[in-house]
């Protein structure tokens, strides 16, 4: 439970971190609020040698709207999240979701950009960002670029980040005022990751759904959009079987690892009860 | 006390003595965060000590190689089996008349076991070192399962007692065979069940647990070379016995050992038993005359310190058709792991376990009991319960609801037709046990009626008719559990470890001005001793328990004692602070009498003083016989106020209680929600009823951890797959649900004061009473038992075995 020897680095700007992360090499890891990378360091799962502490970035702190999108700084914390009455009226399932990770002091400190930036499966937010199709701003030393959550994640903590990369804010389309959205999370306790949890984000129209996105967490080595699910919703009147059929099709591209949390059965099937309660409760049925 | 006058009253309450609900004195500094733990000790070069653990179940060492650790700057010292293989010291002990490995000398026997320890100036650099040992290891086949332990194939584990055919309760029946234990009348059992009405057979399995205290093992020792001294600070519940063992072990004279358990912050049998650890530091220490700290991480100790349960119970009713018990029989496979450290009284391998025939009156009984070594952990200690008291309470309580269930008969109302009938106690079970006193019908009675035990029925009836119509995916489960205890270990003509009886003490001393310090035998880890004994004392003496200073844990000052587990601080050194009170109080009255210049036998006791008889206004207080006692002692008395007593208890203490849960399960995600959970408790006199509410309220909240959740698990490599608290389920407040606590009072008849202990009951009663409540709700479908824990996928298994699933 004692952390391999490190040094520590605060830079004050977004380009001195850059910089300092690309001077240091492979062996430098940016820290944001350290609760996803401390307890690997003291499980020497991870052993940076140089920790760039991203804390003294206060301009990546934010949460604003540019046009039709709502933009969140990558170090806006996930206590922030919650308390912010902009995201809790145009984007409630941010803070519906943020309300379920860990406990409040976890997120007093862990930010929002080191929840989608971590790449641990079990993390809430990317599938809540691949089922509102968000956008991570990533800055590098060749400049920045934009990057899907739904490009993002491409194993268990393997990212679409290059090494001296940072997500520096994550980009949401705001869905229009009346869209109906949810997150199911199964766990055994506070403080716990998913057994699976399912985001939904639906637009009813005419009593017919005309728009529908699924993501699955903790149920692969990624988190899992679930378009088969949310394919077969469109176009329909919404009812309980349909949202069963949807649970089952989203169960059907879940591949959950066997763990404390139970067996590949059990947590393929809790991905489809999630999914399926995610959409009773979104569409009010 | 209800024909005080309002002034004998208003100094009754002043003593804030037995009944009072006295606000607990060790919290003043434990919420300011100014308790004194182990981990809080500095030294002047203390030096840091840490175990290199194997990361393999079973495997032959082939080399070690230490010389890159010893580079490191730094590094003081690493030591392995070879270095203490000389000292003798490559092996420990144990409780059970096993030995135990130190540092592992051939093989390793499960993962994370000890095979070096590596010294160093800091705890980084200590554990920068360990990374730099280099073991070299030949796996070999792995046993994790007990039953398997057994086959005639199955590999051998313990080379070192290969050639051993007895072990320290008989015959060995095979090289991973430690005991038989046997317990009752075989063939009356057997005749019983042959030609019995209705019998029910069920393999009831107590999965293997942790007590995961808040603060894990730790040790500091520290050799004065010069006065051949040592004095070790530790995390111990019975610090005498650990100096008595560390005086055995290393040959310095036992008055030379100076133990001291400071504050503990929980132990629940945990800190019972020596660790490699402790003698690791000692050995350290003495090689390098420094102190050195070693302090355990949480993984370390849900991986490698002692376990509990682990108990597979083929358990056996039989009845007549109406639901009389007519006889019980059970085999315990027990998994001991890799070293046989269980922390019994000698002569009981498997603790008290006969106390299996539970609340009832059952003729005839017969138990055997078989220990085994397997490729886990060693441990097996009275987690939150006296020896092996909560796996019997499991055992019986749950095959009570299979026999139940078979005759179509309610729960509650087949341990009522049971129970052992209030005039049959003292009563003799067919197990062997002696039970004190108990009133088991006026209990269950006043719990059914507190829940509402009949709406509760008929409301699960109308939800089992919706559910089968589809209206619900709720099940509701009714849980009943009613169980007695053993505790008070004990009498010495039972009871003892390593040889010394399971006695307890006290030394009282009276100060001039009427203020006492008192030591005890017994050592608090959260029970609140600080407070309890104080109200004792502030009844049996008419001293303000504010006055009272209670000092447990040094074994310099303190008197010999075995300590504090099994529920036995206060029947066993309760009785003995009640025994030395009535000392001193003899003694105060000689006092009294001739201060008032009476004969004793005038004198009556008063509250907080002797009275004349008959003449209300000649009154010496307490505080005042004790200034005359060092003032103005009769001719020919001893001055002073003191006394000791060493108490052994004449019999154990049997505390019950009827505990009820209302559960509801959701089937389609196996999570449960306990709606309600009344819990009644008897523990005889209650000293404290605020102590006995909160330790209700944490030992309820450990069972509903144990039954919900809690495994130790292996994969079948003998990976330890739950040794964090992200795996191991340690429930939160959130989880937590709301207690309801109630009590009857029934004293026990031979304990001075009355009193039973409690702090275990609530696990004993709550683990069977959880898992009662979910198989409860499945029982309608024809489920007769569904193994612990009882947590989401397991529950969603049993749903879908029963095809509820659709
Ligand atoms: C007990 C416990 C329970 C938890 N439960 C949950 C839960 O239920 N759900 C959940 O989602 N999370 C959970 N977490 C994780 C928590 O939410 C973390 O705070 C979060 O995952 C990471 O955010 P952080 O700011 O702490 O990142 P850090 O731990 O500082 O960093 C995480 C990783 O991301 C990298 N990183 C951080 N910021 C950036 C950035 N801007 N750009 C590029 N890389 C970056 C770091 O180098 C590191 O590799 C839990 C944590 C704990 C300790």
């Amino acid at each position: 439970m004692i952390p391999g020897a490190f040094d520590y680095h605060r830079p004050k700007s977004v380009a001195e971190a850059i910089a300092l992360l690309n001077d240091l090499g492979d062996d430098a890891r940016p820290i944001a609020g350290g609760h996803s990378l401390i307890p690997m360091m003291k499980m020497r799962l991870a052993s940076p040698s140089h920790l760039v502490d991203l804390r003294g970035l206060a301009d990546l702190a934010f949460i604003r709207a540019e046009g039709g999108e709502v933009v969140i700084g990558a170090m806006t914390t996930q206590h922030q999240v919650i308390a912010s009455a902009d995201l809790a009226a145009r984007l409630p399932l941010l803070r519906e979701t943020a309300l379920q990770i860990a406990d409040p002091q976890i997120r007093y400190l862990g930010t929002i950009g080191g929840n989608v930036a971590n790449g641990d499966p079990g993390n809430d937010m990317p599938a809540v960002m691949m089922c509102l199709d968000a956008q991570y701003e990533v800055q590098g030393q060749g400049g920045s670029r934009r990057v899907a959550a739904r490009e993002f994640y491409q194993g268990a903590y393997f990212t679409a980040l290059e090494p001296g990369e940072l997500v520096t804010a994550i980009r949401i389309p705001v869905p229009p005022a009346g869209h109906k959205a949810a997150y199911e999370k199964l766990k055994r306790k506070i403080g716990d990751y998913a057994i699976a949890a399912a985001a939904v984000l639906l637009e009813v129209s005419g009593g017919k759904i005309t728009r529908a996105s699924i993501a699955l967490t903790n149920v692969g080595e990624t988190p899992l959009l679930a378009d088969a699910a949310s394919d077969l919703l469109v176009g329909q009147a919404p009812d309980k079987a349909l949202c069963k059929k949807a649970g089952q099709a989203a169960a059907a591209i879940a591949a959950p690892a066997s763990d404390a949390r139970g067996p590949v059965a059990y947590r393929r099937q809790m991905a489809g009860i999630m999914t399926e309660r995610a959409l009773i409760r979104a569409l009010g049925l | 006390m209800n024909d005080m006058t309002p002034n004998q009253k208003e100094r009754a309450d002043k003593l804030e003595g037995m009944g009072c609900k006295r606000k607990r004195v060790e919290d003043v500094r434990f919420v300011q965060g100014k308790g004194n733990y182990v981990d809080d000790l500095k030294l002047p070069g203390m030096v840091f000590g840490d175990f290199v653990r194997s990361p393999y179940a079973h495997a032959r060492i082939k080399k070690i190689d230490v010389s890159k650790a010893l580079a490191l700057p730094g590094v003081k010292a690493v030591l392995t089996a070879a270095e203490l293989k000389p000292l003798k010291l490559h092996y420990m002990p144990t409780l059970a008349g096993d030995v135990q490995a130190v540092l592992a000398e051939e093989k390793v026997l499960f993962q994370n076991q000890e095979v070096a320890f590596v010294v160093a100036e800091d705890r980084y650099i200590a554990a920068d070192a360990i990374e730099l040992v280099e073991v070299e290891y030949e796996e070999l086949p792995v046993v994790i399962d007990p039953f398997k332990a057994m086959a005639p194939d199955a590999p051998l584990l313990r080379e070192d007692i290969k050639d051993k055919t007895d072990g320290a309760h008989g015959k060995r029946k095979h090289h991973n065979h430690i005991f038989t234990w046997e317990v009752g009348d075989k063939s009356a059992t057997d005749a019983v069940f042959a030609k019995a009405e209705v019998t029910v057979k069920e393999m009831i399995s107590y999965q293997r647990v942790h007590p995961c205290p808040l603060e894990t093992c730790a040790a500091v020792a520290s050799m004065d070379k010069i006065k051949g001294e040592l004095t070790l600070w530790g995390t111990f519940q019975a610090p005498h016995v650990i100096r008595t063992v560390g005086s055995l072990l290393s040959g310095i004279p036992e008055h030379k050992i100076h133990v001291i358990a400071p504050d503990i912050g929980g132990g629940f049998g945990n800190k019972v038993g020596a660790y490699p650890g402790y003698i690791c530091a000692i050995v350290a220490s003495i090689v390098l005359g420094q102190p050195v700290k070693w302090v355990e991480d949480r993984i370390e100790n849900l991986s490698a310190t002692a376990f509990a349960r682990d108990y597979h119970m083929t358990t056996e009713l039989a009845a007549t058709k109406d639901g009389r018990i007519t006889g019980m029989r059970v085999h315990v496979l027990a998994d001991h792991g890799a070293f046989d450290a269980c922390a019994d009284p000698s002569k009981y391998p498997a603790g008290f376990f006969n106390i299996v025939t539970g609340s009832y009156d059952i003729p005839v009984a017969h138990l055997s009991v078989d220990g085994i070594y397997t490729n886990k952990a060693p441990g097996g200690v009275a987690y939150r319960c006296s020896f092996r008291v909560t796996e019997a309470s499991y055992c019986i309580e749950r095959i009570m609801d299979v026999l139940a269930q078979k005759l179509g008969m309610d729960p509650a109302e087949l341990r009522l037709k049971n129970f052992v009938r209030p005039e049959q106690f003292p009563y003799q079970s067919a197990l062997g046990w002696e039970y004190d006193s108990g009133d088991y019908h006026t209990a269950m009675q006043k719990a059914l009626k507190a829940v509402g035990y009949d709406q509760l029925r008929a409301e699960q009836k109308a939800k089992r008719e919706a559910f089968k119509r589809g209206e619900t995916r709720e099940l509701m489960g009714i849980g009943v559990a009613f169980f007695t205890e053993i505790v008070g270990a004990g009498p010495s003509k039972n009871c003892d470890i390593l040889g010394i009886a399971m006695f307890d003490s006290a030394e009282i001393r009276i100060h001039p001005t009427g203020s006492i310090i008192a030591r005890m035998g017994t050592k608090s880890q959260g029970q609140g001793h600080e407070t309890t004994y104080a109200q004792i004392l502030a009844t049996e003496l008419g001293i303000p328990a504010a006055d009272i200073m209670i000092e447990e844990g040094n074994t310099d000052t303190a008197p010999y004692g075995l300590g504090t587990y099994g529920s036995r601080s206060t029947p066993v050194a309760g009785g003995a602070i009640a025994m030395a009170a009535r000392k001193i109080r003899a003694k105060a009255q000689m006092i009294a009498a001739h201060l008032l210049e009476v004969s004793e036998y005038d004198l009556e006791w008063d509250i907080d003083g002797f009275r004349v008889k008959g003449a209300p206004d000649k009154f010496k207080s307490m505080k005042e016989i004790a200034w005359a006692s060092y003032n103005s002692p009769p001719a020919g008395l001893e001055p002073g106020l003191e006394a000791v007593n060493y108490y052994d208890p004449p019999n154990m203490t049997y505390p019950f209680g009827a505990y009820i849960c209302v559960a509801d399960v959701d089937v389609d995600t196996g999570s449960t929600k306990i709606r309600r959970f009344y819990a009644l408790d008897d523990c005889g006199t209650r000293i404290n009823p605020m102590i006995i509410e909160g330790q209700v309220h944490g030992g309820l909240t450990e069972a509903f951890g144990i039954a919900m959740g809690q495994e130790i698990r292996y994969d079948e490599t003998g990976n330890v797959v739950t040794a964090s608290l992200m795996d191991y389920f340690l429930p939160t407040a959130v989880e937590t649900p709301k207690w309801e606590t109630d009590f009857t009072v029934t004293p026990s008849p031979h304990h001075p004061i009355g009193a039973k202990g409690v702090g275990e009951s609530p696990n004993v009663g709550g683990v069977p009473c959880f898992s009662n409540a979910i198989n409860d709700a499945f029982s309608f479908l024809g489920s007769t038992h569904i193994q612990m824990p009882h947590d989401n996928w397991r529950t969603w298994m049993a749903a879908e075995k029963l095809g509820l699933h659709g």
